[in-house]
């Protein structure tokens, strides 16, 4: 009894820990599909956290921060697309100074603003999002085996839990089967093939990236106003990176993203959950050890042990129409 | 759209001189907005920097101690970079090479002391050089993103430090996780005392010699790209691997040898925070300066020379931007990582916004000059 209890607690932590690197790892997805290479999720994930909680306080509801956070991370993804898609500057060059000025300007803000050491104030009750409870959860929980799965395994999460798991498959469906998203994945492979047909390779990347701007919006909303009730300094803590890691991991295709993202989510829930057990054997890990399980392993995940990852065709290159 | 002008008719100081300071002129308009929104005043914020940094000999003397630390890792970024690569593991890379640089100076304390600085010098480049290498044979053999490795590096290394700050080497006298300090003979000479030597009476301000290594270091840097074989092909792998491949030049190699001498000039930022500053280990000390020297070495473009003047106009940030900071409650020194994020867009990413309008504005008049 005591064992399935921890299982069921460690799938629906799983779950919970794995949302953002799903909305980023999506969000990333998109951009990267276009030959438009994404290491801002970082930053842009941050600067959701800082908009979605501010704006929740100052407006006086969870869904305003939401709807502002979507605002900031589209232009941020705009000012992203500006420098690498018009004036073909060095993406990754383009992405490490969004992060670097988020992690700047997010704390300054913070501290100039609400004068707080870089914090947020805390979101009363009225403005942040709270866990659901399906209907029936209590009703089943003494069912054997599926009235706990779905009580504390399925119920009782934050709908940002809900939309990102309905999103995989949604985003599955636009990139392979529609017309958007044959143009995308056409972009990212082929830019000058995609140009002959007649289609604005410029257009169909910044559309991407607006795309990929509304998705990781998510992911900072969901840090600031569900799971925490601020935003405080640097909180996306690696996020983004682990995020983008995912979707290599997962060969930029959304089914295997989604696994890498759950694996991160389990190391990650997992490591909450050895720090200060002894590990019968070897006895205590220093818990430093352990919260750098999620690093290692995205290292050990990325140096290709389980096969190597092919990139979009014409990922990172600014398109250049000939004349 | 203005037409391109031909590459070879723009005077070089357009291109190195002209295109960045209007860059950089733009990056501190947006930064002075920044400061605008925080409810300060930019104008009052500025005249605090100059006189903070320029003002008065102590501020001088932490301008130039900045400094050295932002040529260190301005260089290390840069050598990675003229093999496309991006390191931005500077700041773990200086955490370990710290690490280095304590342990060989610690116990080899019965060595004379010109020789354990050599050995910590040296320490601290291997070890950062060590820290590198991991990410750099990942990007040569296996194809994993050097940028998510060496960050991921980053979070390893500050995990790794904390715990041999807490349990192994910690000074167990001290409340905090700190080493216990080095013997002063060991502490490297330190300007006041070098000013005071030849009769001036300077205050405290934390520049040591390192800033001559730094100067150092920068030599041998730009001999090293462009007056060595070494750099000759680590160049050739950035600008076209394929060309190089075909010239008998190994990309993975160099891949490899440019991430080893980019930790090792990373790892020596350890040789001015511990031996010249600090004399101890804290938690945290590289605070950024590996992130600062991405900012450093693009706005330098990546040649030593720009380094050294990127690395002074960065050095002048952050003492002046303390005394900011000190002066104006509404500014935290993140409001300077943020400037520094404005830097990196403006003279990295957005190099390009009005490159094309100069260049053709000075080509044409000099065309109309040429004519009459």
């Amino acid at each position: 009894m005591e064992i399935s209890a921890d299982i069921i607690s460690l799938v629906s932590a799983t779950l919970r820990i794995s949302t953002p690197l799903v909305f980023a790892a999506m969000a990333g997805l998109f951009a990267e599909r276009s030959g438009v290479i994404d290491f801002g999720l970082e930053g842009k994930m941050l600067a959701a956290a800082f908009v979605a909680a501010s704006g929740a306080h100052i407006f006086g509801s969870e869904w305003y921060g939401l709807g502002l956070a979507i605002v900031c991370c589209v232009a941020l993804s705009m000012l992203h697309g500006f420098a690498s898609v018009t004036h073909k500057g060095d993406q990754v060059v383009s992405c490490v100074a969004i992060n670097i000025l988020m992690i700047g300007l997010t704390t300054a803000l913070a501290a100039a603003w609400f004068g707080q050491q870089g914090l947020t104030p805390t979101l009363t009750d009225d403005r942040r999002f709270f866990e659901i409870t399906l209907p029936f959860a209590d009703a089943v929980s003494g069912v054997p085996l599926l009235g706990p799965i779905y009580s504390e395994i399925i119920s009782g999460h934050y709908i940002f839990v809900y939309i990102a798991y309905i999103f995989v498959p949604c985003v599955y469906w636009v990139v392979f089967k529609t017309r958007f998203g044959l143009r995308l994945r056409a972009v990212g492979e082929n830019p000058s093939a995609v140009d002959t047909a007649g289609i604005s390779v410029e257009l169909m990347r910044y559309k991407a990236l607006a795309v990929n701007g509304v998705l990781v919006a998510f992911a900072g909303a969901y840090l600031s106003t569900a799971i925490n009730a601020n935003f405080f300094r640097e909180m996306s803590a690696g996020r983004g990176y682990l995020a983008l890691a995912a979707l290599i991991f997962g060969k930029w295709h959304p089914k295997t993203a989604l696994i890498a993202c759950l694996l991160f989510g389990f190391a990650d829930a997992l490591q909450i959950r050895l720090q200060g057990v002894p590990i019968p054997g070897i006895g205590l890990i220093p818990v430093q050890f352990i919260q750098a399980i999620p690093y290692v392993l995205t290292v050990v995940l990325l140096a290709g042990f389980v096969g190597k990852a092919i990139a979009p065709g014409a990922i990172g290159q600014p398109y250049i129409k000939e004349r | 759209m203005v037409k391109a002008v031909d590459k070879t008719k723009v005077p070089w100081w357009v291109s190195n001189a002209v295109v960045p300071l209007v860059n950089l002129t733009l990056a501190f308009i947006v930064s002075g907005l920044f400061i605008f929104i925080s409810g300060e005043n930019p104008y009052q914020a500025l005249k605090l920097i100059l006189y903070g940094s320029f003002g008065y000999l102590e501020g001088i003397g932490y301008t130039l101690y900045y400094a050295t630390n932002f040529i260190f890792t301005g260089l290390a970024f840069a050598i990675a970079f003229h093999c496309r690569l991006f390191n931005i593991g500077g700041e773990g890379q200086a955490y370990i090479g710290g690490l280095g640089v304590f342990l060989f100076a610690f116990y080899f304390s019965a060595l004379p002391v010109s020789i354990v600085w050599l050995l910590a010098i040296l320490a601290s480049m291997l070890f950062g050089a060590a820290w590198a290498i991991i990410p750099g044979y990942l990007q040569a053999y296996r194809g994993s993103h050097v940028v998510i490795t060496t960050i991921m590096f980053n979070f390893i290394a500050s995990a790794l430090m904390v715990f041999l700050l807490v349990d192994v080497i910690r000074d167990r006298r001290q409340m905090g996780p700190t080493t216990e300090a080095l013997v002063k003979e060991q502490w490297l000479p330190m300007f006041k005392n070098i000013a005071a030597y030849f009769g001036y009476k300077v205050g405290y301000s934390p520049l040591n010699i390192s800033f001559l290594l730094a100067v150092l270091a920068s030599f041998g840097v730009w001999f090293l790209i462009w007056r060595t074989k070494w750099g000759y092909e680590m160049r050739a792998v950035g600008h076209n691997t394929q060309a190089a491949i075909y010239a008998g030049i190994s990309p993975k190699k160099n891949i490899i040898l440019a991430m080893v001498i980019s930790g090792a000039l990373a790892g020596m930022l350890g040789v001015n925070e511990i031996l010249g500053v600090h004399h101890k280990i804290l938690v945290n000390f590289p605070a950024g300066y590996g992130f600062t020297g991405i900012a450093v070495a693009l706005m330098g473009r990546n040649h030593p020379i720009g380094i050294f003047l990127a690395s002074l106009l960065f050095g002048m940030l952050y003492q002046g931007g303390s005394e900011v900071t000190f002066d104006m409650p509404n500014i935290t020194r993140y409001m300077f990582v943020a400037v520094q994020g404005v830097i990196i867009l403006f003279s990295g990413a957005l190099e390009n916004l009005f490159r094309p309008q100069i260049e053709y504005f000075f080509v044409n008049t000099m065309k109309q000059k040429a004519v009459t």
